[in-house]
């Protein structure tokens, strides 16, 4: 160690030197065991845990293999299926249900929850009797576990559940529904739900968001005569831009991957009603004997996420990343 | 040799199986006492009485043979057979002793050369048992000993059933149309089925499936995936024929079948359904559901009613159990443990907590139970037992077949979609 750093100290100084000098290199060297150090035990991590199951994950998508399979199973020619397992998911109705149900989520978050955040932040940001209470009673079910919020719902919503038992006490029983158990109406219950667990997070983002938007421009543009819309509308929500950007980024990704909230309340069903990749990839992968269609399922997710994340950063994240990327500062 | 005399010491406390268990202890008493031998002993026991009576048997053998420690641990049921054992025994690391499921996943199992054979290890054990082991049997050789045995049948609320004018259960498939009907009109919610868990809506495919196809026909298809036989599209119609006359409560598809007091078995155990069809277990699920964790004194038991001129065998059943099998590298002791298991006395006990059906013939006089008993007697009275389908199949085609049957029930797929999945993942196996 300290042979490395020894020769640090003048490099410094050499550095008007035009051409390398052999101090020069050393510096660059110590620079580059420096990089070795601090990356290696990360890269070897992220290595084995991410990039490894990503390979295995694509090769096994190549096989027809059974639940229990052992390395033989890859070398048996008669397993390798090449891009059968992709083809029958792109032909597997219940597949391209559950990616369309994902989208459905997807889309309806941006649409549904980005407003209802930004409105709630905005209301809380202003000066009302309570705020403190309001933000910590938003901000709970995001807190809670997925699976105790989760099962609280199942056991809500069921036929019998408190949900029913509400609307009929309110004389409103022509309102009950089979939440999760109609598969025409599950999706919509189960996209309430994650819009109750998560629009909390959504709306501290926003809040944050909005300590950073100076007081004085919106100061200004009153005394300039704009209503509180206006300037809502024509200051804040602009300058809160790179906030919703990133939650909005956020949104995707999480809709994308959706699985515990399914998973504990409805498992994909009533009849695949909320199956989602995630959840489709998991139920026959490691449920229904198939790992290898599992593995092509988690491959076509994991390629929709990139392809939609690599998008999104080039193009909307673009201005809010500016520099954070190639400077590393901010 | 202190060994082996305090163990026939303790042995003796166990009459009849001492010379069983001698005789497979016999090579290991050269490993010497001092290393001391543990053995892992993974059950699905998590509720009820059952945890008890096994970490008294662990106890017990632990008493009876120095040196060795037993750790048993219970996991839930799907956990354990899906998730747990497979990566135990796919990664080399497997427990000793473990739950051992019949069918397409010990077919598996033995192909794969994880598990030990018992036949020279203990085999007055495995002859104690009789045909009931066959299912845990692949090419002759046995790999697992069922200590609970038994058949499907209907759970009913015999108060409801007074209340709606049905004097006996019913004993054939137009009877208990009619008593679904009688139900309804006295305002009760007929049936329960647990559909949002799958095999529960499944097994009401199997029981027409066992009652339109003759044993042969079914036997073929669990040796050769081979569906081609009319009777397969044939149990579909029958049920959708069934179901048009919504026999089950509302919201079934999302109705979880085992846990809550809303799943199909709460509803039967709060008075809020008649009737389940549900296997032998369900006595003790239905008691654990109630507001005193006591089985309710309305509840009684009939076995699936036969359905006249269907070419199955007419008092055919449907049914399964739990059995314990040891991995290939388990010691010696573990076949030890597994006929202490077996023993009449601990199947005597296993009976007598009301835990299920022993499969010890002799131990099943000491079932206290009624609906047990009932179950029993409905055991002893079928010509010939199937073992559940999706079982005796294996995961792949298994799961197939349920999800298709759940599409029926909730009518977005028709008899001919259920056999056409069952083809197709046949197709991939």
């Amino acid at each position: 160690m300290t042979t490395l750093l020894k020769p640090a100290g003048p490099a410094v100084s050499a550095g008007p030197a035009p051409t390398p000098t052999p101090r020069r290199r050393s510096a660059r060297s110590r620079k580059r065991a420096e990089i070795a150090l601090f990356v290696g035990p990360a890269l070897i991590l992220f290595l084995g845990f991410v990039i490894l199951p990503v390979i295995l994950a694509a090769v096994y998508s190549f096989y027809n293999l059974p639940q229990a399979f052992q390395w033989d199973d890859l070398a048996d020619p008669a397993r390798f299926i090449g891009l059968q397992n992709y083809v029958r998911a792109l032909n597997d109705p219940v597949f391209l249900g559950a990616v369309g149900h994902n989208f459905f989520i997807l889309g309806a978050s941006l649409l549904i929850q980005g407003p209802i955040a930004i409105g709630v932040a905005l209301l809380l940001n202003r000066r009302i009797r309570g705020r403190a209470a309001l933000r910590l009673l938003i901000f709970v079910p995001y807190v809670l576990a997925e699976v105790i919020a989760g099962l609280s719902w199942k056991l809500l919503l069921q036929p019998t559940g408190g949900v029913n038992a509400l609307l009929e006490s309110l004389g409103l029983g022509a309102l009950q529904q089979n939440w999760l158990a109609d598969p025409e109406i599950a999706l919509w219950t189960m996209f309430f739900i994650l819009t109750w667990k998560y629009v909390g997070f959504a709306i501290l983002l926003m809040l944050a968001g909005l300590q950073g938007v100076p007081e004085e421009l919106a100061e200004a543009a009153s005394i300039d005569g704009a209503s509180w819309w206006q300037v809502q509308r024509h200051i804040t929500i602009p300058l809160l831009g790179p906030t919703i950007r990133i939650w909005a980024f956020l949104s995707i990704i999480g809709s994308l991957q959706l699985f515990d909230m399914v998973w504990v309340t409805t498992r994909g069903g009533p009849l695949n009603a909320t199956q989602t990749m995630a959840t489709y990839m998991v139920e026959k992968g490691q449920f229904g004997g198939q790992p290898g269609y599992g593995s092509a399922i988690a491959v076509i997710l994991f390629l929709i996420s990139l392809v939609i994340a690599l998008v999104y950063q080039r193009f909307a994240l673009r201005r809010d990343l500016a520099g954070a990327v190639t400077r590393g500062v901010r | 040799m202190n060994r082996r005399s305090t163990r026939l010491v303790a042995l003796g406390l166990s009459a009849g199986l001492a010379a069983v268990a001698l005789a497979g202890c016999a090579p290991s008493s050269g490993d010497g006492e001092g290393d001391g031998v543990t053995l892992t002993w993974w059950h699905n026991a998590t509720s009820g009485p059952l945890p008890a009576v096994w970490e008294e048997v662990a106890n017990e053998f632990e008493e009876a043979h120095p040196g060795v420690t037993v750790e048993q641990t219970g996991y839930q049921n799907e956990e354990l057979q899906r998730t747990l054992i497979p990566n135990a025994l796919a990664s080399g690391d497997a427990p000793d002793l473990f739950q051992v499921w019949p069918g397409g996943e010990l077919r598996d199992q033995v192909e794969n050369g994880y598990l030990m054979p018992l036949d020279d290890a203990i085999p007055d054990t495995i002859s104690s048992v009789g045909a009931t082991v066959n299912p845990w049997q692949v090419d002759g050789k046995t790999y697992g000993i069922p200590f609970t045995f038994g058949i499907e049948g209907f759970w009913y609320n015999t108060e409801q059933f007074a209340q709606a004018g049905i004097d006996a259960p019913p004993t054939t498939l137009d009877e208990l149309v009619d008593d679904v009907a009688k139900l309804r009109a006295a305002g009760f919610t007929p049936i329960a089925v647990g559909a949002g868990d799958k095999w529960p809506a499944a097994h009401w495919w199997y029981q027409f499936a066992l009652h339109s196809c003759s044993p042969e026909t079914i036997q073929t298809a669990v040796d050769e995936y081979d569906f081609s036989d009319d009777c397969w599209v044939d149990a579909g119609d029958q049920l959708e024929e069934f179901l048009g006359i919504n026999p089950f409560q509302e919201g079934f598809l999302g109705t979880p079948a085992q846990q809550g007091a809303g799943s199909s078995a709460g509803l039967v155990a709060n008075g809020q359904a008649s009737m389940e069809l549900m296997g032998h277990w369900n006595a003790g699920t239905i008691g654990g559901l109630t507001a005193d964790q006591q089985v309710p004194g309305f509840l009684g038991w009939f076995p699936f009613p036969g359905i006249p001129g269907s070419a199955g065998d007419p008092t055919a059943a449907l049914g399964g159990g739990d059995g314990f099998g040891c991995s290939k590298d388990a010691p010696p002791e573990c076949a030890e443990l597994l006929a202490y298991i077996m023993s009449e006395d601990v199947q005597k006990r296993f009976a007598a907590s009301g835990s299920g059906i022993p499969t010890v013939p002799s131990a099943t006089d000491s079932l206290e139970d009624e609906n047990l008993k009932a179950v029993a007697v409905g055991l002893g009275e079928a010509s010939f037992v199937q073992l559940w389908l999706d079982t005796a199949f294996g995961t792949t085609v298994g799961n197939a077949m349920n999800e298709g049957i759940v599409n029926l029930f909730g009518g977005a797929g028709t008899p001919e979609d259920i056999v056409k999945a069952m083809q197709d993942a046949a197709a991939t196996l």
